[in-house]
């Protein structure tokens, strides 16, 4: 992969966006602070961080839930936060689409698959008639490897892995553009995991999807995602893409929720150090933070003086490392 | 190592059934396990393979549909599969057998303050007065790693963070000093920073208490982490046990073989992730065989019939596949995960972020 995105096509453009939240009294809490960067299309951008560091609510922005109190978010080049038409919308709401964490409570559990699959096609007429509807059922349904006898069953009668499936089938049934997948194998055992990242994979190269995939395991991130980006308290302070960040991670929060992933390894888990995080290593003078380009691509959050530091960091790396 | 320690906790043959609408349902199929004093087992296996049953039965935790159809636990010199009341329970569970469980937002009351949760386990259970109570409780609370414990003993769950209530879980769990404790996937609703913190946690006060433990998780990353000793459960057996480097350097059973290769960790941009085709059997039905036959690509015909019997890969490592049988075909394990060590060596090398200065 190169480092050339300038000729990539950008599909979302997230704008110096911040995101408050009314506390009831005079402060308001802000929950992402002046997040900015592009998505190109056909790609799968990785947004990992810990609870509460925001970036479900991110997410949650772009699918026009959470409005943002400043910047703004462009989808194919329009502006799809804030005020919009209906119409436009609508545009949104179909070609964004959302797979969640946890299919047993994401799924409407007295509705049939039938049902829950073709909502959205329900809400935008997108059937010629009875029979084109229930084709199209049946094709999401095999294509995320279900049967279409399937579809007359209920939520509760499939397994975890086959519940995250009917997800997949019913966003993928919108023929969406961009997908916002929520921690979507975070409540999936191992040996489902592989099918669900598999399938979000083929789905990728078939239709040329667009993926924002939030998690905070960052192993599992490092297979599935071409860049990362690492949030921290509302912050983003590390984007690369994946290979490099694990390679090189410069940021020390980076490097503490690098080092902090269990690996499936017993002898390297005997000597692994889990490095907590201390904000007071970073550089106290107060001078302004911005993100800051340390080699193509690769951004990090940082005052003037770090990034000499990162800079010289970067090329020591680089040359032990080749 | 473990064979000159002694056995503090012996289970035989246990078989466990849930009626359920008039139907039978066999979860645990005949486990026989022995813990070694101050070891650190992990049950590793996904979900409905009866991990979690088949320690409840330790603490006579069953749901009130289960029994125990068959086998014993010996502890103490005593079978705690014949205990029926919680009156028969009371000097074991909790006391010297206790638990972590995995959400600690449903584990702890949420009108009641920390503190009171903490002295009722210790004025239950030592019999000891409320002032001095308190003051273990407030002990405990400072080695669980609440900082400014004496304050924060009057506060409510919702005044902590999820990894401080685990803490707390874990306080009281420890306040009567027990010999067992079972931790059933004390981390998965945790963040990776916050999980890494626990498990370095339970391990330093296991040193210093020298209790035993008993992982329960589907994490491999955990079980590499924390575990002596590892057993793989599939279908309310387990199929294959031994010191956790057997497991993961040289498994034996192609059930093992498909969890270590299914690891999103040892994915290959581009291709396709291993994954294991099919569904877990229904465990209403009668099981003919090897329970893992007709998800494995390796399975033989005998497989099919007959259940195979536990074959003896080294002294403390044993494995429950034909194919370990002398008359069965020669089968290496899948490549994924041959030299997994320098595999993961060179990832991790590469990845940077464990070898920082």
């Amino acid at each position: 992969m190169s480092n050339n995105y300038n000729d990539r096509e950008v599909i979302l453009s997230i704008k110096h966006v911040d995101i408050s939240f009314d506390t009831g009294g005079k402060k308001k809490f802000v929950a992402v602070k002046d997040a900015n960067f592009d998505i190109y299309k056909g790609e799968t951008f990785a947004l990992v961080g810990e609870s509460g560091s925001g970036k479900t609510t991110l997410g949650r922005a772009i699918m026009r839930i959470n409005p943002c109190s400043a910047g703004e978010i462009l989808f194919e080049g329009k502006r799809i936060s804030g005020n919009i038409s209906k119409e436009e919308d609508r545009n949104v709401v179909r070609n964004i689409q959302m797979i969640f964490q946890d299919p047993a409570a994401s799924l409407n559990e007295r509705a049939t698959i039938e049902y829950c699959v073709s909502e959205g096609l329900y809400n935008f007429h997108l059937y010629k008639d009875e029979n084109d509807r229930i084709a199209k059922v049946d094709q999401a349904l095999s294509s995320v490897g279900l049967l279409p006898e399937h579809k007359s069953r209920y939520p509760h009668e499939f397994s975890g892995g086959q519940r995250q499936r009917v997800g997949i089938a019913r966003a993928m049934i919108m023929e969406p553009k961009f997908i916002v997948a929520d921690e979507p194998i975070s409540a999936l055992d191992v040996s489902i995991r592989a099918q669900v990242l598999n399938l979000m994979n083929k789905f990728k190269e078939e239709k040329n999807l667009t993926y924002l995939f939030i998690a905070h395991d960052l192993s599992v991130v490092r297979f599935i995602s071409d860049r990362i980006a690492v949030i921290h308290l509302g912050e983003i302070v590390e984007i690369a893409e994946s290979e490099t960040l694990f390679k090189y991670p410069l940021h020390p929060y980076t490097t503490s929720l690098l080092s902090a992933v269990p690996m499936p390894d017993p002898l390297i888990e005997k000597t692994r150090k889990h490095l907590v995080y201390d904000p007071s290593v970073l550089d106290q003078s107060g001078a302004p933070r911005e993100m800051r380009e340390v080699r193509p691509g690769h951004f990090v959050h940082c005052t003037e003086k770090e990034f000499a530091d990162y800079c010289a960091k970067m090329d020591k790396l680089e040359q032990e490392k080749g | 190592m473990a064979e000159n320690r002694n056995v503090i906790l012996s289970a035989k043959d246990i078989e466990v059934k849930f009626r359920v609408r008039d139907k039978y349902l066999t979860a645990i199929r005949g486990i026989s396990l022995d813990l070694y004093e101050g070891e650190t087992f992990a049950i590793v296996g996904e979900s409905g393979s009866g991990k979690s049953v088949f320690t409840k039965t330790f603490t006579g935790m069953l749901e009130s549909n289960g029994t125990i159809s068959q086998g014993s636990v010996m502890f103490h010199g005593k079978d705690l599969t014949k205990l029926k009341t919680d009156k028969d329970w009371e000097g074991i569970r909790g006391a010297k057998i206790s638990t972590i469980f995995q959400d600690p937002m449903t584990s702890l009351n949420p009108i009641r303050t920390i503190g009171s949760q903490i002295t009722e386990v210790i004025e239950k259970h030592q019999g000891v007065s409320k002032s001095e109570a308190k003051k273990q409780a407030i002990e405990m609370m400072e080695r669980v790693g609440i900082n400014n414990a004496a304050n924060r003993f009057d506060e409510y769950p919702f005044q902590y963070s999820g990894g401080m209530r685990q803490r707390i879980v874990i306080a009281i769990a420890l306040a009567c000093h027990p010999e067992i404790l079972i931790c059933d996937e004390p981390t998965t609703a945790l963040d990776v920073t916050i999980q890494s913190q626990i498990l370095q946690l339970i391990r330093d006060l296991q040193k210093e208490l020298g209790f035993t433990t008993l992982y329960i998780t589907h994490d491999l990353g955990v079980v590499a982490n924390v575990a002596d000793r590892v057993g793989v459960m599939y279908g309310g057996q387990i199929i294959e046990y031994g010191n956790v480097e057997e497991i993961f350097f040289d498994p034996k059973h192609p059930y093992t073989w498909a969890l270590l290769s299914s690891l999103p960790q040892l994915g290959v941009k581009g291709q396709d992730l291993y994954y294991i085709t099919g569904t877990p059997p229904s465990l209403y039905n009668q099981i003919k065989g090897d329970a893992f036959a007709p998800r494995n690509e390796h399975a033989l015909k005998v497989d099919f019939v007959q259940e195979p019997p536990f074959f003896k890969v080294s002294d403390t490592h044993y494995a429950k596949t034909w194919l370990l049988d002398p008359r069965a075909p020669k089968l290496e394990k899948p490549e994924v995960i041959q030299d997994l060590h320098e595999k993961i060596k060179k990832m991790t090398d590469k990845g940077g972020a464990f070898h920082v200065e």
